[in-house]
């Protein structure tokens, strides 16, 4: 499993260097990448099938705990099948649909990356490590949102889309960390396995804030699910993989994998029923308001992501077949719907449904898989849809609140179903517009994926065998003591039959009643700014602002502000501390008396000073400053200091240097601030000086503890071989400080000479 | 500050400063000394050559930009805290000795080329901030 993730990597940077011929000359190529992973994975079912379950572990950050373990059970199967196959499908589509993009080595590479990442969230075991596919997941996804990034709401939507679900990342690393703290372990199965009852925690509604937070924000749940409809702005390709099938799914495969954990508790069940049914609706109706295929599309999915929160949150062993045998069925038509979509962009270089009409004429194959899909999406048996939608109504039903959850779904079933025969059909019938009479058949990778795909679904609902291979092993992980899962075309005539039907002809009727047109689109737009999306966007525009305001007031400029706001904070802190702290019980017998040569070098500081104050020459000011320090070196000298002496020595000709350096360019007088602000400046450094004088006394006055500086004393020459505890201190027991200290300095020095390099230059 | 006793006294204090420089890196480890105060001797000696000889016969003379010395600085010191990663598999900067002392020098060890690699840091740092400084000046 290690190999595929990683072979994704290598394949993504490969792509830098051998990115201009693979994308002129072996594009097509590309496509046995998922392919590999999709036998490899194929090969594993009998296998999981069976109630085995292979892992990898592997030793990553042993100290904190942080292993790379890949397990694969029957939920990561189910999901690394979607993630290879439909991925197959996508590559070998995209080969074609980008063909003409400058940028096709870059697109492969994002997308390799981002199958790598989301195959390790779903075999990842380890928490952390969950948490880092996640992000990269994340991540991937903005870079392919913005692939178009010459086009402004392109990288707006990318940015917005990241903002998203990077705060849903955050949430995720909290929750792994909270779980981490109370199971004192990362691993996923550990967690499980362990005696500890998560949903009687008194963290447990924290664990669930977490959670989530991360779910909802990843799986486009009410009233994060703005960012969804905007990463629309990928090409096609992207949609269907990341946006439908795959990366939004991540928040449901997390859900899944926590129910048995954090479900089958009341704060679990109403928070995912309530969101789950809120996003069902609120989306479903969205839809009927769009007439950008894609933007339906975009929508019908928050839908059916809204459907499956809903369904976990039920949670009972029927809700949550229901659940995984509806991430399937859903794959499979929607990412038919999304390549259809795409094709018809290609060709008829338009998404507006009150335009396409009658490309069946043109695009034959496409249309079949069309209405195929559209088929499956309302549930007409014996589509594999029918089976999912039956499983809802069933679920609903055999809960705690039927009446209410069994209306809400075939609302939502019914908007959706007129969703997808807009799209799937739509285009599809009619009168063929003369504009579109030139359109041909493009290349098979333009229609052969979505028509497979589309033929999957109605052999999955023939042969639901099929699906219960994929469901069952996927169910005994996510329903502790599940019972073998039993999928059927045909129940008999019952209520769930009827709704079925219900939810077929009202469909239908809405298809046939309700034309699509702007005039729809116009009246939503009105609601946008109390619309999550406008309230969103308030709270950022307005965060800009305070972090303008904050930045202008504190980054100011100018040196003397900044030296004036560390001092006064620095006063501020000592002074508290001191205030309540301090014993003020100084026995001054214990200082050493005074000798001459230190008051002399004292008062040679003191004459230095008042000179740096009061003369009216920069450069006099720098020397007397120099002169100062001098002085400091002597009392190092005194108090056998020597290396701590030569260091000062030495840096300060080195500041007078630099300071004559940068005077030589100002104006000879000096007369820097007013009276006033001299007199503010000279009470603020006295203050802090006698804070520093007293906190001095004070340190005194407490038994010495010298333990560090003995160790070094005594070790240094044992265990590094040298006599001068200073530079043993500096070169090996503190190394690494020294190491990094160094490297700060030539990134300081780096600025330094771009800053000025650039000004010159741009002078 | 083209005075002709300075530049005279230049040219050969240059050449002693640094090679007392070199003199204080590697008596740092038993003696007040060590490659931090090392490198901002030999700083000086090149900003003193500068002020008397001007900026231009300085870099003419150094014949590389000083900023290079900072990678490779930085490069010493890393791989001297790698050496017994891989030497004898012990943690990360953990000083390593060769059995008998070099003449002249002394006992030399993983810590010395550590030093060396702050010393050249520390030229490399000093060096291109009074440069670049005193050439937009």
């Amino acid at each position: 499993m290690l190999a595929i993730v990683v072979l994704c990597f290598i394949t993504a940077i490969s792509l830098l260097f051998f990115g201009n011929y693979i994308k002129k000359n072996a594009a097509f190529g590309l496509t046995f990448l998922p392919l590999a992973g999709f036998v490899y994975f194929l090969s594993k079912l009998p296998q999981i099938t069976n109630g085995n379950i292979v892992t990898e572990s592997y030793n990553w950050v042993p100290s904190l705990g942080i292993q790379l373990t890949f397990r694969l059970d029957g939920l990561s199967l189910l999901f690394a099948l979607l993630i290879t196959g439909i991925g197959t499908l996508v590559f070998a589509y995209t080969s074609n649909y980008l063909k003409e993009n400058d940028h096709l080595d870059r697109f492969y590479g994002y997308l390799s990356v981002f199958m790598a990442a989301m195959l390790g969230l779903v075999l990842s075991d380890n928490l952390i490590s969950l948490f880092v596919f996640w992000e990269l997941t994340s991540i991937s996804s903005f870079f392919l949102i913005g692939f178009k990034n010459s086009s402004a709401t392109s990288r707006k939507s990318a940015l917005r889309a990241l903002t998203v679900t990077g705060l849903g990342g955050l949430f995720l690393l909290a929750g792994a960390l909270t779980f981490g703290t109370i199971a004192d372990t990362y691993s996923f199965q550990e967690i499980l396995n362990g005696s500890i009852d998560f949903t009687q925690h008194p963290l447990y509604s924290l664990l669930l804030l977490f959670i989530f937070g991360a779910a909802f924000t990843k799986s486009a749940q009410f009233p994060f699910h703005f960012w969804l409809p905007g990463a629309m702005e990928a090409p096609t390709p992207v949609s269907t993989y990341l946006h439908s099938a795959t990366m939004v799914k991540a928040g449901i495969y997390l859900l899944l994998r926590f129910s048995p954990v954090l479900g089958q508790h009341e704060y679990w069940q109403l928070t995912l029923i309530t969101i789950g049914g809120i996003t069902m609706i609120y989306a479903a109706f969205h839809t009927l308001f769009r007439t950008d295929l894609k933007g339906i599309l975009a929508y019908s999915t928050i839908a059916a992501l809204g459907i499956m929160v809903f369904l976990i949150g039920i949670g009972t062993e029927l809700a949550l077949t229901a659940a995984l045998t509806f991430i399937v069925v859903h794959a499979l038509y929607k990412a038919t719907l999304f390549l259809v979509t795409g094709t018809i962009d290609h060709e008829a270089k338009t998404r507006d449904v009150t335009q396409l009409a009658g490309l069946r004429k043109v695009l034959l194959p496409v249309a079949i898989a069309g209405f195929l899909a559209a088929f499956s999406n309302a549930g007409i048996p014996p589509f594999s849809g029918f089976i999912g939608k039956d499983l809802i109504y069933e679920a609903g039903l055999h809960s705690f609140q039927p009446v209410l959850l069994i209306v809400v779904a075939v609302i939502t079933n019914v908007l959706l179903a007129y969703a997808g025969y807009l799209v799937g059909i739509k285009p599809f019938i009619g009168k063929l517009p003369e504009k579109f009479e030139k359109i041909h058949l493009p290349s098979p990778l333009l229609w052969f994926p979505p028509l497979l795909l589309a033929v999957l679904g109605l052999l999955f609902g023939i042969v639901p065998k099929l699906l219960v291979s994929l469901v069952n092993p996927a169910l005994q992980e996510t329903f502790i003591g599940a019972n073998l899962v039993q999928l059927k075309l045909w129940h008999g005539f019952n209520l769930v039959l009827l709704l079925s039907l219900v939810t077929i002809i009202s469909g239908l009727l809405l298809f046939y009643f309700l034309k699509p047109n702007n005039d729809l689109t116009k009246f939503i737009v009105q609601f946008q700014t109390i619309s999550p999306l406008g309230i969103f966007e308030k709270i950022g525009i307005l965060m800009t602002k305070v972090s303008l305001l904050w930045t202008n007031f504190f980054q100011n400029g100018f040196l003397r502000n900044y030296v004036l706001t560390i001092i006064l904070v620095i006063s501020f802190l000592i002074g508290y501390n001191l205030f309540f702290n301090a014993k003020f019980l100084w026995d001054f017998s214990t200082i050493l008396s005074v000798t001459n040569y230190e008051i002399g070098i004292l008062s040679v500081m003191l004459v230095a000073i008042l000179f740096t104050v009061f003369t009216s020459s920069r450069l006099t000011a720098v020397a007397s400053l120099g002169v100062v320090g001098y002085a400091i070196c002597l009392l190092f000298v005194f108090y056998s200091a020597p290396d701590l002496a030569m260091t000062q020595f030495t840096i300060d000709t080195l500041t007078v240097i630099l300071f004559v350096l940068v005077l030589y360019r100002l104006p000879k007088y000096l007369k820097l601030s007013e009276n006033k602000k001299r007199i503010r400046d000279g009470f603020v450094a006295l203050v802090f000086g006698g804070l520093i004088t007293i906190l001095s006394l004070e340190v005194i006055q407490e038994p010495m503890n010298n333990e560090t500086g003995k160790f070094y004393a005594e070790n240094a020459y044992l265990l590094a071989k040298g006599k001068n505890v200073v530079n043993v201190v500096l070169v090996d027991f503190r190394g690494i400080d020294t190491l990094v200290e160094i490297t700060v300095l030539a990134i300081a020095a780096i600025g330094v000479f771009g800053l000025l390099k650039l000004r010159i230059r741009n002078n | 500050m083209k005075t002709l006793i300075l530049k005279t006294a230049s040219g050969y204090l240059l050449p002693v400063l640094l090679l007392f420089s070199v003199f204080i890196l590697l008596r740092g480890h038993y003696l007040p000394g060590g490659g931090f105060v090392g490198g901002l001797v030999a700083s000086i000696a090149f900003v003193l050559h500068a002020f008397a000889n001007g900026l231009e016969n300085t870099k003419n003379l150094l014949r590389i930009h000083p900023g290079f010395l900072m990678p490779f600085g930085l490069a010493i010191a890393f791989i001297s805290g790698l050496a017994p990663m891989f030497l004898y598999d012990l943690p990360f900067l953990t000083g390593i000795w060769f059995d008998e002392p070099l003449p002249v020098i002394g006992m030399v060890g993983s810590a010395l080329f550590f030093d060396t690699g702050v010393f050249l840091v520390v030229i490399g740092v000093t060096l291109t901030i009074i440069f670049t400084i005193s050439e937009s000046a």
